[in-house]
């Protein structure tokens, strides 16, 4: 018979030690996690440190192209990646719903151990709590993660200048779309797989070949590339300008969103970064994010002047402006 | 259809040398003001930024096309007191956001009232069904476009714990008696082309025929509403008014004829209230005698009567329906009333005229 999780594994008793044992030990494997103290304890880097904390209550947990697993551990990894950081350790609490089959959260777990693994980094510590029945909808994740930032390192929007670029890491809306799609409440279907992936390669090559001309970078979740511009522009007062031709959506994306009535440039990517760099050292960093993934592009420049916005030259030439999003974003798309 | 591509009718070549033949057309010697009246069309050319690809001497304004905006605030407070007493409220989403005096129905449903999204009629239908023991009612807004779709739910017979509660409202009448009065003054109008689907392109005639205007329906890509602007251009020049159609692909001159025939077999034509516009006789849908057993207000011995100060403090929503101001004049918009904390109902939905140009602004 399948093996569920009872309010037992939440008790702190034998149960529970069974559950961390044989389900998040064994997948994450790694040695500090092993030894079942209160914390880990790890080398320091001496440096300066980047420290991030991130839940994830996303509807479905499985969806094409990934699950709450490996998103945990790409955002997490990701959020440390555009700050520049080398991602070193993550931490992940569960809270389940009494009644989740043990194997799900082997799977879940072992798409974390997967994913982690790819990124370099361990695994180190976790926690399981268990609510009953209806007080959660199966599994709810909180990540932890830190990384080692150089010294010399300064990105942020307040950096930007008049004449600078902006490139996107590669096509925007997917994850957002294949959540949508996969909860099956719209009555059509798509192929349209989650962007969800890791992004710290990525970053550290827009370091390597910006070097100091890279700006800030920042990966497009909730709110999408519309969101995060809109932030930078605020942040600086500049105006960012973007040409909607230039911006890559899948034409499966774009078709769900015609239909719904949505905006690709406001859809969460889970594995796009947004790049500024400076105009001299454009053309190596997009060839750099072109050799990762093809679609990546250069999609507008900031024109300076005040006015802390973003304009978007439509596809058909005409100019709007490309505010924060007013209305309700969907809902546990991460 | 099928071999036109997605993009067809919004390609960048197209919809540039629609802007040019536009900009050479338009008289250099007057300003035009062009009028729609339908939430898409503000939509399609904000989204696009089309009015930047017009020329100056052309301005084209939002009429009262958008139907939550002109839903009074009696009918907002019959689904409110439905939703209070304890009955299952479905309705379409921008309903839910709409300001009363008494709240809007997503504060009814933060404090633990039943209110529901639905997309479609058949939704409420299938929430009837999924709460046989509850009392559903389906609040139905909206023009012809969804006026049809409730006619055929009523038509086809509701489960019996299921209502209506209408309130639609219909647009070629109500452009006739605000263009009588004097209250909307415009040089050409891009009449809906969602509505006309329904109701067909014949339905605009009455516009050249009684004020010479020039009238051209219009579908929603950039280039179907660059196009009627060009039209429409071109009988401001020739001094016409008469009845075009740019959207012949959808919109038949007589329109969706089984969906006309099930409307007025549901439906009978009745004085209904414009929020902020007042009372307008003939330009609303009420549900004919015979299915008097279906209508929620009948059901639940509920009516109440308009109220008279619908708008709050400085707003100016009803200026902004007849095309009279544009929001940016409005002393509320941006400053105090944005998505987050509307004032006025234009502000609410997405096809209010204040919401779309705060949204995506007027450049």
């Amino acid at each position: 018979m399948e093996k569920l999780v009872t309010l037992a594994h939440g008790s702190g008793g034998r149960l529970t030690a069974e559950l961390v044992r044989e389900v998040f030990v064994e997948c994450f494997d790694d040695e500090a996690g092993r030894r079942l103290d209160d914390a880990a304890v790890l080398a320091g880097g001496g440096g300066r440190v980047a420290l991030t904390t991130d839940a994830f209550v996303v509807k479905p947990r499985f969806f094409p192209g990934g699950d709450i697993g490996k998103l945990s551990v790409c955002g997490t990894v990701n959020d440390l990646a555009v700050c520049g950081a080398q991602p070193v350790a993550l931490t992940a609490a569960f809270v389940i719903e009494e009644g989740v089959a043990v194997e799900e959260l082997r799977t879940i777990a072992g798409s974390m151990a997967r994913c982690a693994r790819a990124a370099g980094v361990r695994l180190v510590a976790g926690d399981t709590k268990v609510v009953e029945r209806g007080s959660g909808d199966g599994v709810y994740l909180c990540t932890a993660g830190y990384g080692l930032v150089a010294d010399a390192l300064q990105l942020g929007p307040e950096t930007l200048a008049a004449g600078d670029v902006v490139l996107v890491s590669g096509d925007v809306g997917r994850h957002e779309a294949a959540v949508l799609l996969a909860r099956g409440e719209i009555g059509f279907a798509a192929d349209i797989e989650s962007d969800c992936g890791l992004l710290h390669e990525t970053a550290q090559a827009v370091l390597a070949v910006g070097g100091a001309g890279v700006r800030c970078m920042r990966d497009a979740t909730r709110g999408g590339l519309a969101t995060v511009l809109a932030e930078f522009a605020e942040t600086r007062g500049a105006t960012i300008t973007l040409r909607a031709a230039d911006i890559p959506v899948q034409p499966a994306v774009r078709a769900v969103c015609d239909l719904l009535g949505l905006d690709p440039l406001y859809l969460a990517c889970e594995g796009r970064l947004v790049a500024v760099v400076a105009p001299d050292v454009a053309a190596d960093v997009l060839a750099a994010l072109v050799a990762r993934e093809a679609s990546a592009a250069v999609i507008g420049q900031v024109s300076g002047g005040d006015g802390g916005r973003v304009l978007l030259e439509t596809g058909v030439g005409g100019r709007r402006v490309l505010d924060r999003l007013a209305g309700g974003q969907l809902p546990r798309i991460c | 259809m099928d071999d036109l591509a997605l993009d067809a009718f919004a390609r960048r070549d197209e919809v540039q040398r629609l802007a040019a033949a536009i900009a050479v057309l338009a008289p250099p010697d007057r300003q035009l003001k062009l009028m729609h009246v339908c939430g898409s069309h503000e939509h399609a050319l904000s989204v696009w930024g089309l009015r930047a690809l017009l020329p100056p001497s052309v301005e084209l304004i939002a009429g009262p096309g958008c139907p939550v905006c002109v839903c009074p605030e009696h009918e907002i407070r019959e689904a409110l007191a439905l939703a209070e007493q304890g009955t299952l409220l479905a309705t379409y989403g921008d309903m839910l956001r709409v300001p009363t005096r008494a709240g809007s129905l997503a504060d009814a449903a933060a404090r633990g009232a039943a209110v529901r999204l639905v997309y479609s009629p058949l939704d409420a239908v299938k929430l009837a069904r999924q709460h046989p023991d509850r009392q559903v009612v389906f609040f139905a807004v909206g023009f012809e476009t969804t006026a049809a779709p409730t006619a055929a739910l009523v038509e086809a017979g509701l489960p019996p714990n299921l209502s209506v509660l209408t309130a639609h409202r219909l647009t070629p009448p109500a452009m006739v008696l605000l263009l009588r009065s004097g209250e909307i003054e415009v040089d050409g109008l891009i009449a809906p082309g969602h509505v006309s689907a329904i109701i067909g392109a014949d339905a605009w005639a009455c516009l050249s025929t009684e004020f010479g205007l020039p009238t051209v329906v219009a579908g929603f890509e950039p280039a179907d509403v660059l196009l009627a602007v060009y039209r429409l251009l071109e009988q401001v020049v020739r001094g016409e008014g008469v009845l075009g159609n740019v959207y012949g692909r959808v919109v038949k001159p007589a329109g969706n004829t089984r969906a006309t025939a099930l409307l007025a077999e549901v439906f009978e034509v009745g004085t209904v209230w414009w929020r902020g516009l007042g009372e307008l006789p003939d330009t609303g849908l009420v549900l004919r005698e015979h299915f008097g057993p279906v209508d929620a207000r009948r059901r639940f011995g509920l009516r109440l009567a308009p109220e008279a100060d619908e708008l709050p403090a400085g707003c100016r929503c009803h200026e902004v329906m007849l095309g009279r101001i544009q929001p940016e004049q409005c002393g509320l918009f941006h400053r105090v009333c944005h998505p987050l904390a509307p004032h006025g109902p234009c502000m609410v939905s997405q096809e209010g005229t204040c919401f779309i140009r705060h949204q995506f602004g007027g450049a």
